[in-house]
C-alpha cells in the first residue's frame, strides 16, 4: 500500500474522522465517531467527543486538526454567547455557522479544520450548515464530512429522504457512521449522536459493540 | 484506489466497477468514461473485457496498461484452455492477471476485477488491485469512484441474492458513484455470467436511477 496517496496532511493529533448531520421532520441529528489519531498510525484517543455544544440548541462537529478545531470552537462559543447577550435572543443557527465561517476564512492559511453546524432556531426550524476547509458556508438538508465520509456518499445519497421521522433519521445516522467507521482506519470508537428539536437536546451514545453489523463482519 | 504517481501521458481510465458474486450467476457492472484529466476521450468505453467464454474482467487505471494486460492474459488463457481441452478456471485467469500485474508493478497502473463462472466453484470474483495482490471476495468494487460506494455496498449486499436483485444493486451502486465521481460517467454496462452463458446489457444515462435530493 506504499503507493496509496495520503489524504490528510495534518501533523500532530488529527480527527481523521466521520461527521454527519441530517434534518428530519421537526429536528436535526448531528453525529460523529470518537477516534483521534496521530498521522493515522497511533490512536491517541478512543473516546473523544467531536460534537461540541456552541449554544443551547446549536451543536458543531469538528474535523481536521484537533488543535485547530478546538481553538476555533472555543472562539466561536465566546463570540456566539456575546452575540446572543447583545441581541437578547437565542442566536440563529446560521449565525453560529457564520461565526465559524469568518474564523475559518480569515485564517485559512494557518487552519486545517472543517465543521458541520446543526441546530434548531425559531426562525427557520432545524437546519444544517457545513463550513469546509477554505471557509465556504453552505446550507444543506444532509451533509457528511471528514475522511470517512468518502465511503458513505453512495449510502447517504441512496438512503436519505427529507422529512423522515426521528427514529428513522437516528437509525440512518447510526448506520452511516457504522459503515464509515468500518472502512476508514482513522474513524472508529463509539458513535456520538445528538438529536436537537424545538423541545430540547438529547445525547445518544452507541458503543462500538452495539453498532449495526453488516454482511462482511 | 488512489495513487501518488503522476499519470503517464495517455489515457487514464477511471471508473467504478462492482462485480458481485452470486450463485449461480454474476453481474459485472461498469460505468463508462475514459478521461484525459479534463478531457473525456471516450464517453462510451467498454471496460468489461471478455477474457474467455465465461470469464470477464473490469479494468480500471491506465487504459493502455489494462488493455495490454488483458490482451496478454486472453492469449495465455486461451492457450492454456486448449492444452487442457476444457474451459479454464476463473482462479487461473485471476492468477494470470496477478502474475503480470505483480511482475511489472513498477511500470503499471492497473486495478482489475476478474469475474466469471466455472464448473468447479460456480460464480467467483477476484480482485487484483494496483500492486498485484490477489484476493477472492463475494463482492468487490474498484476504480476512482469506488470509495463513494463502499458504505452503500456494505449495507446493501446480502449473500445469495437472486440475479435480478444483484443486477439492480450493481446498477444502483454504479449510478451513485457516477453521480459523485468526476471521472466516472456515461452509461452503465452490466454483464451477467452463469452456467448458461453471458448476458450483457447497457443502461443509458437518462434511464439511470436518480438519487439526488439536495
Amino acid at each position: 500500500m506504499e503507493k496509496r496517496s495520503v489524504d490528510s496532511r495534518v501533523r500532530g493529533v488529527s480527527t481523521g474522522t466521520t461527521i454527519l448531520a441530517a434534518t428530519f421532520d421537526g429536528g436535526v441529528v448531528i453525529g460523529s465517531d470518537s477516534r483521534a489519531s496521530i498521522g493515522g498510525e497511533y490512536v491517541s484517543s478512543k473516546t473523544i467527543n467531536k460534537v461540541v455544544q456552541v449554544h443551547d440548541q446549536i451543536f458543531c462537529c469538528m474535523a481536521g486538526s484537533l488543535a485547530d478545531a478546538q481553538a476555533v470552537t472555543k472562539a466561536a462559543k465566546f463570540h456566539l454567547s456575546f452575540h446572543s447577550v447583545q441581541m437578547e435572543t437565542p442566536p440563529l443557527v446560521i449565525a453560529a455557522a457564520s461565526v465559524l465561517q469568518e474564523l475559518c476564512y480569515n485564517n485559512k492559511e494557518e487552519l486545517q479544520a472543517g465543521f458541520i453546524t446543526a441546530g434548531w432556531d425559531r426562525k427557520k426550524g432545524p437546519q444544517v450548515y457545513v463550513v469546509p476547509l477554505g471557509g465556504m458556508l453552505v446550507g444543506q438538508p444532509v451533509t457528511i464530512g471528514g475522511s470517512g465520509s468518502t465511503y458513505i456518499y453512495g449510502y447517504v445519497d441512496a438512503k436519505y429522504k427529507p422529512n423522515m421521522s426521528r427514529e428513522e433519521c437516528l437509525q440512518f445516522a447510526t448506520n452511516a457512521l457504522a459503515l464509515a467507521m468500518g472502512r476508514d482506519n482513522v474513524s472508529g470508537g463509539v458513535a456520538h449522536l445528538v438529536v436537537i428539536t424545538e423541545t430540547g437536546v438529547e445525547h445518544v451514545v452507541v458503543p462500538g459493540n452495539k453498532l449495526p453489523k453488516f454482511h462482511n463482519e | 484506489m488512489e495513487q501518488t504517481r503522476v499519470p503517464p501521458p495517455g489515457k487514464r481510465l477511471k471508473r467504478v466497477v462492482s462485480p458481485v458474486s452470486l450463485y449461480p450467476s454474476k453481474p459485472l457492472c461498469l460505468s463508462d468514461r475514459l478521461s484525459l484529466r479534463a478531457y473525456i476521450a471516450n464517453r462510451v468505453t467498454d471496460k468489461l473485457t471478455p477474457i474467455h467464454d465465461r470469464i470477464f474482467c473490469c479494468r480500471s487505471g491506465s487504459a493502455a496498461d489494462t488493455q495490454a494486460i488483458a490482451d496478454v492474459v486472453t492469449y495465455q488463457l486461451g492457450f492454456h484452455s486448449i492444452e487442457l481441452d476444457e474451459p479454464p478456471l476463473v482462479e487461473t485467469a485471476a492468477n494470470l492477471f496477478r502474475a503480470s500485474c505483480y511482475r511489472y508493478r513498477e511500470e503499471l497502473t492497473a486495478g482489475i476485477l476478474v469475474a466469471g463462472w466455472d464448473r468447479r466453484k460456480g460464480g467467483q470474483v477476484y480482485c487484483v488491485p494496483i500492486g498485484g495482490m490477489l484476493v477472492r471476495q463475494p463482492v468487490s468494487v474498484g476504480g476512482s469512484g469506488s470509495s463513494y460506494i463502499y458504505g452503500f455496498m456494505d449495507s446493501n449486499y446480502k449473500p445469495n441474492m437472486t440475479k435480478d436483485q444483484c443486477l439492480e444493486l450493481t446498477a444502483a451502486a454504479v449510478s451513485l458513484a457516477m453521480e459523485r465521481d468526476g471521472s466516472s460517467g456515461g452509461v452503465v454496462r452490466l454483464a451477467s455470467i452463469s452456467k448458461d452463458g453471458v448476458e450483457r446489457r447497457v443502461i443509458l444515462g437518462n434511464q439511470l436511477p436518480k438519487y439526488s435530493t439536495h
